[in-house]
């Protein structure tokens, strides 16, 4: 389980998240929707641990264990995965050592080349990790390092961004497979948080819960499905006038 | 032309005007500090029958005696005397240079023709003190199996070795050559003297591969040339990782043939106290000849200077310059001197020069996939000193791969 408690989280001085709450159970997949900008992509680098965003209140645990405070790595070990929107370009580090680095067996090193023929990405096991790779190919070599990595908390970043029609249910079968979503609810042992922008990912995922957040706090709780066709018809600027009421809040 | 030797003497007399002429380049350093002589060595059949110690000194810089299956020649020199060479391929040579010049009176057209022996004081130092050297040629056609060693290893204290290799890769062959420089002397002063001239002719390839490993104490000035003709190829590999006290070198290639190719990839690693300074030049005579130079240095806290130089005068040219430096320390200094010369229309050259630290977030970025950070900093750096090496034979790929490694644990 992740559970995230009054949450305040500031970059470079200035406070980004203020006061968020958000409970994963085992099992389950959340959703979060929000316009640019609004903390979507800071809350799961802040999950992650990256020493940018600084945590000025509240606590994250997972699994039972506090992690405010622990290391990207100690969380990486601890079962949290996540799929960069953005990766840097390691020039040298070929796709291959970023797979193996992730790969949960060791004792299997042949899991790299069939992981990449899952993935589609057999020729770009010896290139240099992200160097030329399109939006798509990046979204398929962040998800084919998950599956390596195997974690337990699913992170995804706009997974369907940048990504052609032909390869959207690609990545929509891998994120299923990383979440188990194959096996019994009763029996899955891992859970997700994906920032969608234009929810297609929710043809392929089935998400239990969905989440708006508006500066930098959440505002809306719900069914992923309603959630997303209310932000269709009435806009993210609706959203802001009805926390504005407070009808919906939540804390 | 010259068809004997014999002018050597005249080479005496020019070399004796540049006795004391500094280098245009590097610190200056004086050779009266060392001695040109040195006791001679037993001559070593087998060299695999070298002392163990040795062996692995050898090793260290690439050289293979114990399993000699996968070399097609070899040939040692321990301070001034050739040891051991040996061949095992038709067509492939490996000689000391003393015994080839007394075998062919043609090697004149070869001898002080790319490097001129009044360069400066160090290539003076080789014909006057000249302490043999190696000849390797591959007859026209040939391809080496493998690659051909050679180790220039040095025993005696202030020892100044004046060495002279003479490489010739006649038409359409191609040889492959992977050498060695290094000392057993732990922390006492050396010199290390080598003039290189390659030849590569219409259609041949040659690829050398070098490996140096010195001590602290150490002073090395190598001084190389190559000259390509018509659709060769001279791709050179350098490698230094071990501590060093002064190197400088900036050896040449002149792509005089049509389509002629050069191509220098160095990997430096300079540790506290070394001082380098390591370049390459590359003139592209012929039409359509092409270039590329790549550099990585990663200081500790050594001084770098990482040189390149290109210059066009032929139509339809290209050449490509890239020198990349890593910062690991504050100790540490590089220096990128990227240059390019034009000198007619229709050419096309460019360079990239980058000196940094490792990036946070590429260290971030493998920490999320569960390495600790010194294991995300050791993959980040051993990926910057990986370079794709076009045209090199895997397995001399898998060598010079192996050769980083090793060394990597010195710095790592």
């Amino acid at each position: 389980m992740l559970e995230i408690k009054n949450l305040s989280v500031a970059v470079e001085g200035k406070e980004i998240l203020h006061n968020v709450n958000l409970t994963v159970n085992t099992g389950e997949t959340h959703v979060l929707f929000g316009p640019n900008g609004s903390g979507k992509t800071t809350l799961l680098m802040t999950i992650m641990g990256f020493p940018k965003y600084r945590v000025t209140k509240g606590t994250i645990a997972f699994k039972g264990t506090d992690i405010t405070h622990a290391s990207v790595d100690e969380r990486a070990r601890l079962g949290i995965g996540l799929s960069f929107q953005r990766p840097p370009v390691v020039r040298g580090v070929k796709t291959r050592d970023m797979v193996f680095a992730a790969l949960k067996e060791k004792d299997k090193p042949e899991m790299v080349d069939t992981l990449a023929k899952d993935t589609n990405l057999e020729e770009f096991l010896d290139r240099d990790i992200n160097y030329g790779f399109s939006g798509g190919e990046i979204k398929r070599s962040e998800l084919m390092q998950l599956l390596a990595q195997r974690p337990d908390l699913v992170l995804l970043d706009e997974p369907e961004s940048g990504v052609d029609l032909e390869n959207i249910a690609l990545i929509g079968r891998l994120i299923n497979e990383l979440l188990e979503k194959g096996s019994k609810i009763r029996v899955r042992s891992s859970m997700g948080l994906i920032i969608t922008h234009t929810g297609h990912i929710l043809d392929y995922v089935h998400a239990r819960n969905g989440y708006i957040m508006l500066d930098g706090s959440i505002s809306c709780m719900g069914d992923p499905h309603e959630i997303l066709a209310e932000i269709k018809e009435k806009g993210y600027e609706e959203c802001a006038r009805c926390v504005f009421r407070s009808a919906r809040y939540v804390t | 032309m010259s068809r004997s030797i014999k002018p050597a003497e005249n080479y005496k007399e020019k070399a004796r005007t540049a006795a004391t002429k500094k280098a245009t380049m590097g610190e200056d350093i004086d050779l009266t500090s060392y001695t040109r002589s040195a006791e001679e060595h037993p001559y070593q059949k087998d060299p695999s029958k070298l002392p163990r110690v040795t062996k692995n000194q050898m090793l260290s810089a690439g050289i293979m005696l114990d399993d000699p299956t996968q070399r097609t020649g070899t040939f040692i020199q321990i301070d001034n005397t050739p040891i051991h060479s040996s061949v095992k391929q038709d067509g492939v040579e490996v000689m000391p240079v003393s015994e080839a010049m007394k075998k062919y009176d043609w090697l004149g057209d070869y001898y002080w023709k790319a490097v001129p022996v009044d360069t400066d004081k160090y290539t003076a130092s080789v014909e006057l003190g000249q302490n043999d050297g190696y000849f390797i040629r591959t007859q026209p056609g040939t391809k080496t199996d493998f690659p051909v060693q050679a180790c220039l290893y040095l025993s005696k204290a202030k020892l100044a070795q004046n060495v002279h290799n003479i490489i010739i890769a006649e038409e359409n062959s191609e040889l492959h050559i992977i050498t060695g420089c290094t000392t057993s002397l732990g922390n006492e002063p050396g010199m290390h003297l080598g003039v290189s001239e390659f030849y590569i002719k219409k259609g041949a390839k040659i690829t050398f591969t070098m490996i140096h490993s010195w001590n602290p104490e150490f002073a090395v000035r190598p001084r190389t040339a190559a000259i390509i003709e018509d659709n060769g190829l001279f791709l050179s590999n350098y490698v230094l990782m071990k501590p060093v006290k002064s190197l400088q070198m900036n050896p040449i290639a002149r792509c005089n043939g049509e389509n002629a190719t050069a191509r220098f990839n160095s990997i430096l690693v300079a540790l506290p106290e070394s001082n380098m300074d390591v370049g390459s030049r590359v003139f592209l005579n012929g039409k359509g000849a092409r270039t590329e130079i790549i550099s990585r240095a990663i200081t500790t806290g050594g001084h770098i200077t990482a040189r390149g130089y290109i210059e066009g005068n032929a139509p339809e040219v290209k050449g490509h310059l890239e020198c990349r430096g890593l910062i690991l320390d504050n100790r540490g200094t590089i220096h990128a001197i990227p240059e390019l010369k034009g000198t007619l229309a229709g050419i096309d050259l460019y360079h990239e020069a980058a000196i940094g630290k490792i990036a946070e977030e590429e260290v971030e970025y493998l920490m999320a996939r569960g390495l600790t950070r010194d294991e995300a900093t050791a993959t980040i750096v051993r990926g910057f000193l990986h370079v794709d090496i076009e045209g090199l034979p895997p397995m001399l790929n898998q060598e010079l791969q192996r050769a980083v490694k090793v060394s990597e644990q010195d710095f790592m």
